[in-house]
């Protein structure tokens, strides 16, 4: 048999049928659900007389608009059209007999962060969710990816996703990163060397000493951010990390089964002599903390850098530079230590996670926040509950941030948490795109360490300098 | 779905790289269960000013591009989110094709789902259609699927690739779910060896 990648693999295990053309109906084995992206499509099935296929592969959770301050099970809370969306997902997954957990769950959080947490999220298996960042879930070497609502529709109908494959991308971190260098650095420095485009048409599949030495929390991190690269997936080798991860999570196997299904899992890795159609290596020691200085995931540099000029770049980037610099107040040529910041945003699917709020807690501890607000959202409810076991939302709260209930919150400002016009925020998310966190607001993009040191300087900081 | 065969229309240009799905329909919008009605919205942010009057120099607020039917766009077109209201919103707006030089995955198919068809060119060709474009309402294009080209409106073609299932789907206005749905036997089959095999999903 020839060499196969990982993505091969898991994509041959899952295909039901292929067309003389390579369109395949591809098996899905668990499907996440939200509140936004979701309703049309169950509104399709009930048009059709549809039902859900495999309700017991299909797990909803609002996440996307509902308010994180205390009291939210109050439904006033909601301005009315977030209400209906959340009451639509209510009634739909009672209504099709769907796994949910409802704002009032402890469990609830942010779909990405509780797919993994409650064991859904396993090696080897196809995950897709009506959201781009289920790439999250590659780092357990699933393959997982967004898809629109009608492919919503499509996979609660039929459980399958009509797919052409991708092509195989190698992303080779090599070495060692230095102290205060991030899961999200590296994710970054990926996207600034290889463009918002550069993955578009590939699966790409992340490895080297830098990645294994990673835990599952930071795989998650440079995983979640490969749709920021154009990829369609991420994709990180299940090892070890990854069995003692799963083992005991609420829906992994259990006992023969569990071994059943590791020896599967152990098979899960590229082929020796694998081919791929692309490769990109970095040096892990040569990755810098990063920040972006403009609109686009790509516009990444080492926070010891300027402001680019517009007319270093090539083609349609130096009318897109330019836009990019007025729409954030920025001056070509001004130090990004010395851009001050208004807001920190701690959370999203990208960094709101129990070892993210420990990196931040640790920068921050005994301090106080220069900043006129600063936030940290947990990624689900049993982020929280850890995080408050560790005294870790004491130690936020005493240097003046918000300690708020999980969701997207500010990561998508779909819900209250919103940038005002011209506000300036440095953010764990994974956006920085025009109004994004808020109309005209402005977005820098960094990792929950340099997040943390932001808040307590009131500018742009390398983490490194308060270590 | 509504057939797409041959399309005879205004080209609208957006010269713009990375123009994202935030840009296409912000997130404001999202909050509709509905599938119609975006196109107001459509690059909310670029065409209003915030007390809600348009922005006369946006491409699509001036008169001779109003009926826009085609965009050409930048590199990197829909890149962002999975949203499928950005679709909806240049559907319900009113157009049917987009020209560039690469395309978002997810918003690249979503495009199929909803009766749009994105094409892929290089950088020569879609500076020529840019250009052309930009000579405003006189200059029809014409987007003609079964045939795979793009005519300018000096008459200059250009063949275009389109994956020939997708294609089949769009000219005939095919529901996927219908479609695959026709499969149940082979999804079930294998189901039942998926079972045997990793009992654990
Ligand atoms: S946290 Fe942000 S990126 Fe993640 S699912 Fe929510 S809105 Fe999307």
């Amino acid at each position: 048999m020839s060499p196969k990648t990982l993505y091969d693999k898991i994509w041959d295990a899952h295909v039901v049928s292929e067309d003389a053309d390579g369109t395949c109906l591809l098996y899905i084995d668990r499907h996440l659900v939200h509140e936004v992206t979701s309703p049309q499509a169950f509104e399709g099935l009930r048009m059709t007389g549809r039902t859900v296929r495999a309700p017991e592969k299909t797990i909803a959770v609002p996440d996307h608009n509902v308010p994180t301050t205390l009291g939210r099970e109050n439904p006033d809370q909601m301005p009315e059209d977030s209400r209906i969306q959340v009451a639509a997902l209510d009634t739909n997954a009672k209504e099709f007999g769907i796994h949910y957990y409802p704002v009032t769950d402890v469990r609830q959080g942010i779909v990405h962060i509780v797919g993994p947490e409650q064991g859904w999220t396993l090696p080897g298996m196809t995950v897709v969710c009506g959201d781009s960042h289920t790439a999250t879930h590659g780092a357990f070497g699933a393959l997982a990816h967004g898809i629109g609502t009608s492919e919503v529709e499509h996979v609660l109908a039929t459980q399958t996703l009509i797919q052409k494959k991708s092509k195989n991308m190698k992303v080779e971190i090599t070495g060692k990163l230095r102290p205060g260098v991030t899961a999200k650095d590296i994710t970054l420095a990926v996207i600034g060397a290889t463009g918002t485009g550069g993955g578009t048409g590939y699966v790409i599949e992340y490895c080297g000493e830098a990645i294994r030495d990673l835990s599952m929390e930071g795989r998650m991190t440079v995983c979640n951010m490969a749709i920021e690269g154009g990829a369609r997936a991420g994709l990180i080798a299940p090892d070890e990390k990854t069995f003692e991860y799963v083992k005991g999570r609420p829906h992994a196997p259990k006992g023969a089964q569990f071994e059943a299904a590791l020896a599967w899992w152990k098979t899960l890795f590229t082929d020796e002599g694998a081919h791929f159609d692309k490769v990109v290596t970095l040096k892990g020691e040569e990755i810098e903390p990063v920040v972006t200085w403009g609109t686009s995931p790509e516009d990444v540099l080492p926070i010891s850098s300027v402001v680019p000029a517009p007319e270093s770049f090539k083609g349609g980037k130096v009318d897109a530079a330019r836009r990019s610099i007025e729409y954030m107040g920025l001056t070509a040529g001004q130090k990004l230590t010395d851009i001050e910041i208004d807001t920190v945003f701690i959370g999203s699917c990208t960094n709101g996670r129990i070892e993210d709020l420990r990196a931040a807690a640790a920068i921050v501890e005994g301090k106080k926040i220069k900043v006129g607000r600063a936030m940290v959202v947990p990624g689900s409810g049993l982020v929280r509950a850890q995080a408050e076991e560790e005294g870790l939302d004491k130690i936020f709260t005493d240097a003046g941030f918000e300690w708020r209930m999980a969701g997207c919150s500010m990561c998508l400002a779909m819900n209250p948490d919103q940038l005002s016009e011209n506000e300036r925020c440095a953010s764990t998310s994974n956006r920085n795109f025009e109004g994004r966190q808020g109309f005209k607001g402005r977005t820098h993009l960094v990792s929950p360490a340099m997040a943390a040191a932001a808040a307590l300087t009131g500018h742009l900081t390398d983490v490194r300098e308060l270590m | 779905m509504d057939k797409f065969e041959k399309l005879t229309g205004i080209a609208a240009p957006m010269p713009l790289v990375n123009i994202d799905t935030d840009m296409i329909i912000p997130k404001r919008f999202l909050k509709s269960i509905k599938r119609t009605g975006f196109g107001v919205s459509l690059f909310d942010e670029m065409r209003y000013n915030r007390d809600g009057s348009e922005i006369p120099d946006f491409v699509l607020n001036m008169p001779q591009y109003r009926d826009a039917e085609i965009l050409i766009a930048g590199d990197n077109f829909g890149c962002g989110s999975s949203r499928e209201h950005a679709p909806w919103a240049i559907k319900d707006f009113g157009i049917k094709a987009i020209v560039s030089t690469s395309f978002a995955d997810i918003f690249y198919n979503n495009c199929f789902k909803n009766g749009i068809l994105p094409i892929v060119m290089p950088q020569d060709v879609v500076d020529v259609l840019m250009k052309d474009a930009e000579k405003g309402a006189n200059a029809r294009m014409t987007v003609d699927l079964e045939n795979q080209t793009i005519t300018t409106s000096d008459g200059e073609s250009f063949a275009f690739e389109v994956d020939a299932f997708k294609k089949h789907c769009l000219m005939n206005g095919l529901d996927d779910i219908g479609l695959t749905m026709e499969k149940a036997s082979a999804i079930d089959t294998f189901e039942s060896k998926a079972a045997q095999e990793r009992p654990w999903v």
